[in-house]
């Protein structure tokens, strides 16, 4: 379908009689089920009281990483998903919004090294940590 | 003018998928179709105030890596004496959850907005400022309790000066944004009280008649919020 009607049809679409009736109705498209939010907000109470309890048991190193991380994505994802309804916008929507954030990735590759020089100078002149 | 006028169908009439953004993209056009005005502003808005929040926690990881000085343990520093015992981080906890709960009631509060219940509504936002209040007292309660034992922008009792900066100015700003999200829900949870988004009456402001997407809008900005406090929690506190 896509080849042949991808070429203009936005326009046609816009100015279409169908699109003018429906948007006399406009406030009624992000409608959803109240258990679908219930739902998700137990999840978010789950996931915030794991991450509360990796602190409260004291896990150390990678594991404690690993599962900050793990769980502050998912909270995330929930959110913005659910909650923000980026899961039933388009595409075009979508990447514009959270591709740049990830983007910003590549800035903490550049401090991680700009930390890790500055640490080996400052113990190189002033000797390892009082 | 056409281009003005919105579509709010929840089914275009456009291709999907990576032939749907290079369509959506392409030449002369508004790229969000069927996106308000309104609501795109407020994601391109949360857009560069991720980027804020990206840079203070880079700044922060940056601070925290570079020092030769061990940082403070969080888990200790914000545990408080309840019953005798140490309990780790548990005012941060009741204020995650006091957050999300505040998510939870805005998002409610979308809901029966778009279902046009005024009074469900109005509650469900005063509830979430409500929320939104109670974090805050409690950030003012825990500043208040770290100022007093010493901890200030340029140094602390317990390990690297830096701190003191990050948690200021990380908490600060976070703690000023959910201030001004309780003054403008409040603001909306009149205005949707009085039946404004029903009887088309023009805001203050911009003397444009608002809809009940605007509480939706609201919603964006509150779970954002809410959003930038899952990192901070995850990278300040735990970390």
């Amino acid at each position: 379908m896509a080849e042949a009607t991808a070429n203009g049809l936005g326009q046609q679409a816009l100015h279409s009689s169908h699109d003018a009736a429906t948007a006399a109705k406009s406030d009624t498209h992000q409608e959803h089920p109240i258990k679908l939010y219930l739902v998700v907000w137990v999840w978010l109470f789950l996931l915030s009281a794991c991450s509360y309890l990796v602190d409260y048991f004291g896990l150390h190193g990678y594991l404690r990483w690993s599962l900050i991380l793990i769980f502050m994505m998912l909270k995330a994802g929930l959110i913005v998903a659910v909650f923000m309804h980026m899961a039933w916008e388009r595409l075009a929507m979508m990447y514009a919004i959270i591709l740049p954030p990830i983007l910003v990735l590549v800035f903490v590759m550049m401090m991680v090294f700009e930390a890790d020089y500055t640490l080996l100078t400052r113990i190189a002149f002033f000797g390892p940590g009082p | 003018m056409a281009e003005t006028t919105l579509t709010h169908t929840s089914q275009l009439d456009r291709p999907e998928g990576w032939r749907g953004i290079a369509a959506d993209w392409a030449s002369d056009q508004r790229a969000f179709k069927n996106v308000s005005w309104g609501k795109a502003m407020m994601w391109i808005f949360l857009l560069s105030d991720t980027f804020i929040f990206g840079c203070f926690l880079l700044s922060y990881m940056t601070a925290r890596m570079s020092t030769r000085v061990p940082w403070p343990n969080p888990s200790k520093v914000f545990a408080l004496h309840i019953g005798g015992s140490e309990v780790p981080l548990i005012l941060i906890a009741i204020m995650t959850f006091v957050l999300i709960s505040s998510s939870g009631t805005m998002a409610m509060a979308v809901n029966f907005g778009y279902r046009r219940d005024r009074r469900k509504t109005a509650i469900l936002m005063l509830l979430t400022a409500a929320l939104g209040a109670t974090f805050v007292g409690m950030q003012a309660f825990e500043w208040t309790k770290l100022i007093t034992e010493g901890v200030r922008p340029w140094g602390n009792p317990w390990g690297a000066a830096q701190f003191g900066s990050c948690f200021f100015m990380i908490t600060g700003f976070h703690g000023t944004h959910v201030t001004i999200g309780v003054i403008f829900l409040i603001i909306v949870a009149r205005k949707v009280w009085r039946g404004d988004f029903d009887t088309g009456r023009p805001g203050f402001f911009t003397s444009r008649r608002g809809h009940y997407e605007n509480v939706e809008i609201m919603g964006l900005y509150w779970h954002f919020v809410d959003l930038v406090w899952v990192f901070i929690f995850a990278f300040f506190y735990l970390w």
